[in-house]
């Protein structure tokens, strides 16, 4: 029961009309787009292409130039001893390397989750109205002002075995008897450097969670006010759900970040195995022990595990990242 | 039949006074509209019965219990919020059912109101969507269904319909009258800028002016007998012609009021001699506005499509007996109603 659809010249004209009008805006889109991604490309394709590529040779870091492409070697390669024995080598065979990923993902998973904790309280503490709050929403904040490598080292000092404030007041008050040495003993290395990252980045996930909390609106509260739902349910109910979109941003942020940490632990920890993280490990090789190609796969793993378990939160909780979810 | 009264009810914000004085005594069953210009303490008013807000003085009693401190959930009241405030993550069902479950009522009892409510509105078809798959007429209903599930004993209504579009807000308009009807022993009270839905609407109108209660009474009564130039100005569309300077002071007042409906038009003779200068032709009515040399610019209703052109010469009658006159601080004289 459709008309018969219109082709009159006008509507033709008109169409034609509108679509050098959308021609028009998307060239000039493309044309505003160009400096950014030219930029991009420039700052974070050619280095990562750069990576990748080095993965595949034997460069050595005072031998760039003459780097031969080898193939999967870096990855894994199968050495035969000629008598019948043989080794895998290569980073997928170095236990080493999976100890470091290891660290990595436990650190992020920990810490994030910490953060999170946290920051939720925190914010939905900071979300209320109290006298002096802009005065606690600053001073909340100055961990985060204060620059990673200071912190590390701050840290590191206050955590000291023998001259640590740390050490010191948890011997006062009884809770240890003996100095323990926080950040080189292998037991507490990774608790030490997980701590500290909390320290310092749970206001940036209160900041984020409270600006979630900032957009539901007034009315959904007393709606729930008039039906006396009591303050937990009300948080599980409504505002747990309400500030989701928002919550899975701010930690995808986090993991990201934290998949990737760097400096705390080359800071407060150097060289150990107990908190040796990806970067650390990639670092390493790059720089420390002359295998630039070999350290190079590193960095190129990293990249691709960080890019995998990313896609793997967003897809696993059906994260809407159009941001249309209200 | 829940009686609503209120007693030199005051609300501040901080150094703000929104409402002074508030004296107020509605009866149960009866369907109350606040009404007044934006801003002027409707929404605070409402927000104080509900216990959204708390009371800085005076007393507030619902069926003879004073209910200043009681929480909000136990007043035995029911909300509609401007906005409707749905909870966007709940389908319908789980949005009406989350305040019953609170109320702790079998599941039973929850499906049975739920499916009661969802029938009276016509909503049983979305139950299983989300606020965001639905028109704003949907949501509308969707909130009071929510409210009437609550079966309180005063229902609030915020502006309900002034995120509808004009043709919903006349149907939506006839539906919460008939609602009224079936639920006669709810009191109701409804807040209002719109004057049309409170004429229409009302048992009695409160009409409010920046905190102050003008005047209460039936629509007709305000309309007949407003109580001050506010009144007189606010209730009845078009708005009354206020008339200062000589026809005033010929009535021992400041300003003489005549609603555009109360003055006849003449081709021939008439009291006040002018010239067409607009029509404004409704098909049901046409409004003329006519400046005259001595009442100045006067509106006039003409019933049907009345041919009138603009620049014609037109004589003007007040009805005498439709004639409002007050005084500079905008209150009545009486006594000086004849023409
Ligand atoms: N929470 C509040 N804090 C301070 N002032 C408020 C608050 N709520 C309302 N007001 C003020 O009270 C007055 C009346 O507001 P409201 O009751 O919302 O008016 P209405 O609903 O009649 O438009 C307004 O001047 C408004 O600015
Ligand atoms: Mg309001």
């Amino acid at each position: 029961m459709s008309a018969a659809p219109d082709i009159s010249p006008a509507t033709a004209r008109a169409s034609a009309r509108t679509s050098r009008l959308s021609r028009e805006r998307i060239r000039s889109a493309w044309l505003f787009l160009a400096p950014m991604l030219i930029v991009l490309a420039g700052v974070a394709l050619y280095p990562l292409y750069r990576t990748i590529w080095f993965s595949f040779t034997d460069a050595s870091l005072d031998l760039l130039g003459e780097a031969r492409f080898i193939g999967w070697r870096n990855y894994l390669e199968y050495v035969d001893y000629g008598n019948g024995d043989g080794e895998w080598f290569g980073l997928l065979a170095d236990s080493r390397w999976w100890r470091s990923v290891w660290n990595t993902v436990w650190f992020a998973i920990v810490s994030v989750s910490l953060e999170t904790l946290f920051g939720l309280v925190i914010a939905l503490v900071l979300h209320k109205k109290f006298p002096g709050r802009v005065w606690v929403q600053a001073a909340v904040l100055i961990p985060w002002a204060i620059p990673t490598i200071v912190s590390a080292r701050m840290w590191a000092w206050m955590l000291h075995d023998q001259f640590g404030i740390v050490n010191d007041m948890l011997q006062r008050i009884g809770l240890i008897d003996a100095p323990v040495a926080w950040t080189a003993s292998p037991e507490t290395a990774m608790i030490a450097v997980i701590m500290v990252d909390v320290w310092k980045t749970t206001p940036f996930m209160a900041l984020l969670i409270l600006a979630g909390l900032q957009m539901v609106p007034r009315d959904m509260y007393e709606a729930a006010r008039l039906d006396g739902v009591p303050p937990f349910r009300l948080f599980r109910r409504v505002t747990l759900p309400l500030i989701m979109p928002a919550l899975l941003v701010a930690i995808v942020f986090r993991a990201l970040d934290a998949l990737r940490v760097f400096d705390i632990v080359y800071v407060m920890t150097p060289n150990t195995d107990a908190t040796r993280t990806m970067s650390v490990y990639a670092r390493e090789n790059l720089f420390d022990f002359d295998r630039f190609a070999y350290g190079s796969a590193a960095s190129t793993l990293l990249f691709f595990i960080i890019a995998l378990i990313t896609i793997g939160f967003i897809y696993a909780t059906r994260m809407n990242l159009e941001g249309d979810e209200r | 039949m829940a009686s609503v009264e209120l007693k030199n009810v005051c609300k501040s914000f901080g150094t703000v006074e929104v409402l002074r004085d508030v004296n107020l005594a509605l009866e149960g069953g009866e369907f109350v509209v606040f009404v007044g210009p934006s801003g002027c303490g409707k929404s605070t008013l409402l927000r104080l019965i509900a216990g959204l807000e708390d009371i800085s003085d005076g007393d507030l009693m619902i069926d003879g219990q004073r209910m200043n401190d009681v929480l909000p959930a136990k007043r035995g009241i029911s909300m509609v919020f401007q906005s409707y405030a749905l909870y966007p993550h709940m389908t319908v069902f789980e949005n009406m059912a989350f305040g019953l479950e609170q109320a702790k009522l079998s599941s039973d009892e929850i499906k049975a109101r739920i499916a009661q409510a969802a029938d009276m509105l016509q909503i049983s078809d979305y139950m299983e969507r989300k606020p965001r798959q639905l028109s704003g007429g949907q949501r509308q209903r969707v909130a009071i269904g929510r409210a009437i599930t609550r079966q309180p004993r005063v229902f609030l209504f915020d502006e309900p319909l002034s995120n509808l579009d004009a043709a919903l807000r006349v149907d939506t308009r006839l539906e919460i009258a008939a609602l009224h009807k079936r639920l006669a022993d709810t009191t109701m009270i409804y807040v209002t800028h719109d004057q049309v839905e409170a004429m229409t609407l009302a048992d009695r109108i409160v009409v409010l002016n920046a905190g102050n209660v003008e005047q209460v009474g039936t629509p007709l009564e305000l309309y007949a007998r407003p109580a001050s130039q506010f009144v007189a100005g606010f209730i009845g569309s078009p708005r009354m012609n206020f008339i200062v300077g000589e026809v005033a002071a010929g009535h021992g007042a400041a300003t003489f009021g005549i609603r555009p409906e109360h003055v006849d038009l003449s081709r021939d003779k008439g009291l006040w001699k002018g010239t067409v200068r607009l029509t404004e032709a409704l098909g049901s009515d046409t409004f003329a506005h006519v400046d005259t040399e001595t009442a100045g610019m006067v509106n006039v209703r003409l019933a049907g499509a009345e041919p009138i052109g603009e620049g014609e010469m037109v004589f003007l009658t007040p009805q005498p007996d439709a004639i409002h006159l007050f005084d500079a601080s905008g209150r009545p004289v009486h006594g000086a109603r004849a023409a």
